[in-house]
């Protein structure tokens, strides 16, 4: 059984009087474990189909199978849950909370879900150690550098030990070096059998993923997954 | 998220924008201080009122010539009926009456006194012995009227303190005789000063037996009599058994009006307890308006944070997660500022006992109850709104916001 099973996937917009399709016709299944990279030009559709897979939005048509069970008919709550305790998102612009500390920002997750507060210190106090962030944890956002915004954050993803981590642009807003870094800590992730999704502009850091998608006007353009298989067709024929 | 969580996610977003939330805990805190402060303004007017009426003395029955149809003071009923003369044999049946206690025929005119040289006018009160007591004044020194014939008066007063100052100075009053009118009279008792109430002010008052004062100002008619009821049940027969005796004594007509201290306290109450419920009213007003001003803050609390909103459904946060910690905060708001209102009204209410202190400006219970529970509930309704618009945000659009 796949992680992710994606089948006829349409998502339009309506802008103005004419119809963006945002996604169409769009076929895909993500094993477990898998480390994908999607690319395409700005406005090919990758950012909503990262929502759309990390319930932060709903197709128009299609249906959406994570772990085997149909997401898209799940009531809001039921889909909360779902990214509660399933999802971990990392963003380009890391979206902390400001006023909370990078502690705090940790935790956020397991504070919304309820988790006790001896629980939530524990693994923040692992999270931090683990994601070299231990001098930090009573700083603000405002007084962390990007590459240690972006460090939080992804502590923050992972903090409920999801099954899937999703990362828009994740390197967008770092210099290279970060980036890096935080390239390593996503594919360090990876390697513990995390699944793990990310937009990227960067071809390198696309390079660096086991799987390529190439979206193009809503469209998934190439897969090299499929294209592997093809390629293993050829030969075997 | 638990509740604890939710009340610290709640103060932490209120404290982060300190500007926001001072200006709309101080609309609240105005809101309570002005239900404090004003209704204990005007229970305070109800109680000194209410006090300086019981001081005048308890379980009292007044009888007023003339006929009042309603109860009140008609001047077209005093026009239209020449009323029979209140006599002092009247007063003096009323004393045989079960329910009464003491009776006083009161008298009352203006004249001079005269001691020494020295001149000036009073206000003379003509009565009997128990009026003292009924009205519940003190003597300072010496006694009272005698107990005697109330048609036969012997010539003696009683004066006001203020009058003994002024006549005598620092000599002996008791015993001296002055001139009031055209009667020398002896001075057998002075009163206690009581500085100026509701009803006369005895230090500049001469009291003399009532046959006397009648002589004095050549009229037949009383003032008043007044009756004090053995208790406070007794009250309403014994103002029944008086219209009787006096109609019975009057050829069977009712041209007397009979009042009772009670209803007289019982209307003032009324009337200034409903002051006070409308000042209170107004002063909710206020209230509503903070009420209105704490949801507007939070509409811009939810506009100012909607990427955080989209970033906590990202993370999983449920709408009611998120409705509830945007009510929280309203609640907090509304919470914060109906304290320091009540804290505030409580010092401005001290404040004004400080500068009148004859003057209980104590706020009731029930407005300070009804102000803080109001600021309360304007603050969760007028919080239910934004608090709703955040949990519906499109966490995509939201996180866009950023
Ligand atoms: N909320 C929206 N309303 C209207 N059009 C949208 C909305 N979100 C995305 N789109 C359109 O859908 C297309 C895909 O957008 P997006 O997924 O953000 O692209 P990418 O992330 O690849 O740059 C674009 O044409 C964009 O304008
Ligand atoms: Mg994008």
């Amino acid at each position: 059984m796949a992680l992710i099973e994606l089948s006829g996937i349409e998502r339009r917009f309506l802008l103005g009087d004419t119809t963006v399709h945002a996604l169409a016709e769009l076929n895909l299944q993500i094993e477990a474990g898998e480390y994908v990279a999607v690319m395409g030009p700005s406005g090919s559709g990758k950012s909503t189909l990262l929502n759309l897979l990390g319930l932060l939005d709903r197709p128009n048509e299609g249906t959406y199978r994570l772990e085997g069970r149909d997401v898209t008919t799940l009531s809001p709550d039921e889909q909360a849950t779902v990214r509660s305790t399933r999802i971990g998102f990392v963003f380009q612009s890391f979206h902390l909370v400001p006023r909370l500390t990078a502690a705090e920002n940790i935790a956020l997750p397991m504070t919304l879900a309820g988790i006790p507060l001896a629980e939530r210190n524990k693994r923040v106090a692992q999270a931090l150690k683990d994601f070299g962030l231990d001098q930090r944890a009573d700083h603000k956002p405002d007084q962390l550098s990007g590459g240690q915004r972006q460090r939080v954050a992804i502590a923050r993803a992972t903090i409920m030990q999801p099954a899937l981590i999703l990362a828009d642009e994740p390197t967008g807003n770092l210099d290279r070096h970060t980036g890096d870094e935080v390239v390593n800590l996503l594919e360090a992730l990876n390697a513990t059998g995390v699944t793990l999704i990310v937009v990227t502009h960067d071809q390198g850091m696309g390079a660096r993923a086991r799987r390529q998608l190439v979206m193009e006007d809503g469209r998934l353009k190439s897969d090299s997954a499929a294209a592997d298989i093809s390629n293993l067709g050829k030969i075997s024929g | 998220m638990r509740l604890t969580d939710t009340l610290r996610f709640a103060r932490d977003a209120a404290t982060g924008y300190p500007m926001r939330t001072t200006l709309s805990v101080l609309a609240m805190s105005i809101g309570v201080a002005a239900v404090v402060i004003l209704t204990a303004l005007g229970d305070g007017a109800r109680r000194y009122v209410v006090g300086q009426f019981s001081s005048l003395g308890t379980n009292l029955v007044i009888v007023l010539p003339g006929r009042s149809g309603t109860g009140g003071f008609n001047p077209a009923n005093a026009i239209t009926t020449t009323p029979r003369d209140l006599t002092i044999d009247d007063a003096g049946s009323l004393r045989r009456l079960p329910g009464t206690r003491r009776v006083a025929p009161l008298a009352v005119g203006t004249s001079e006194i005269n001691y020494g040289g020295k001149l000036r006018e009073v206000m003379v009160a003509g009565s009997t012995a128990e009026f003292i007591p009924i009205r519940n004044f003190e003597i300072a020194q010496g006694l009272g009227l005698p107990e005697e014939d109330w048609n036969r008066g012997s010539s003696v007063a009683v004066i006001g303190a203020k009058i003994r100052e002024e006549m005598f100075g620092a000599n002996p009053a008791i015993g001296q005789i002055v001139r009031v009118g055209d009667r020398r009279l002896r001075v057998v008792g002075v009163l206690k000063s009581t500085g100026q109430g509701l009803g006369m002010n005895t230090d500049e008052l001469v009291i003399v037996p009532v046959s006397l004062a009648l002589a004095m100002f050549n009229s037949n008619t009383l003032f008043r009599i007044m009756i004090e009821a053995n208790s406070r049940d007794a009250i309403p027969s014994t103002k029944e058994q008086v219209m009787e005796t006096l109609k019975q004594r009057h050829r069977g007509e009712e041209d007397v009006t009979v009042i009772t201290q009670d209803a007289v306290l019982a209307t003032f109450d009324k009337l200034l307890g409903a002051l006070t419920l409308a000042v209170a009213g107004i002063a909710a007003i206020s209230l509503a308006v903070a009420g209105i001003l704490v949801m507007n803050v939070m509409l811009v609390a939810v506009t100012q944070r909607t990427g955080e909103i989209g970033l906590l459904k990202a993370l999983g946060a449920t709408a009611r997660t998120i409705r509830f910690a945007f009510l929280a905060e309203a609640a907090m708001l509304s919470a914060v500022g109906a304290l320091v209102g009540y804290l505030l009204g409580q010092l401005g209410a001290f404040a004004l006992r400080q500068f009148f202190p004859v003057f209980p400006a104590y706020p009731p219970d029930w407005a300070v109850i009804a102000g803080l529970s109001t600021a309360l509930a304007t603050g969760l309704i007028f919080g239910v709104m934004p608090a709703r618009r955040a949990a519906r945000l499109d966490p995509v659009q939201a996180l866009m916001k950023h």
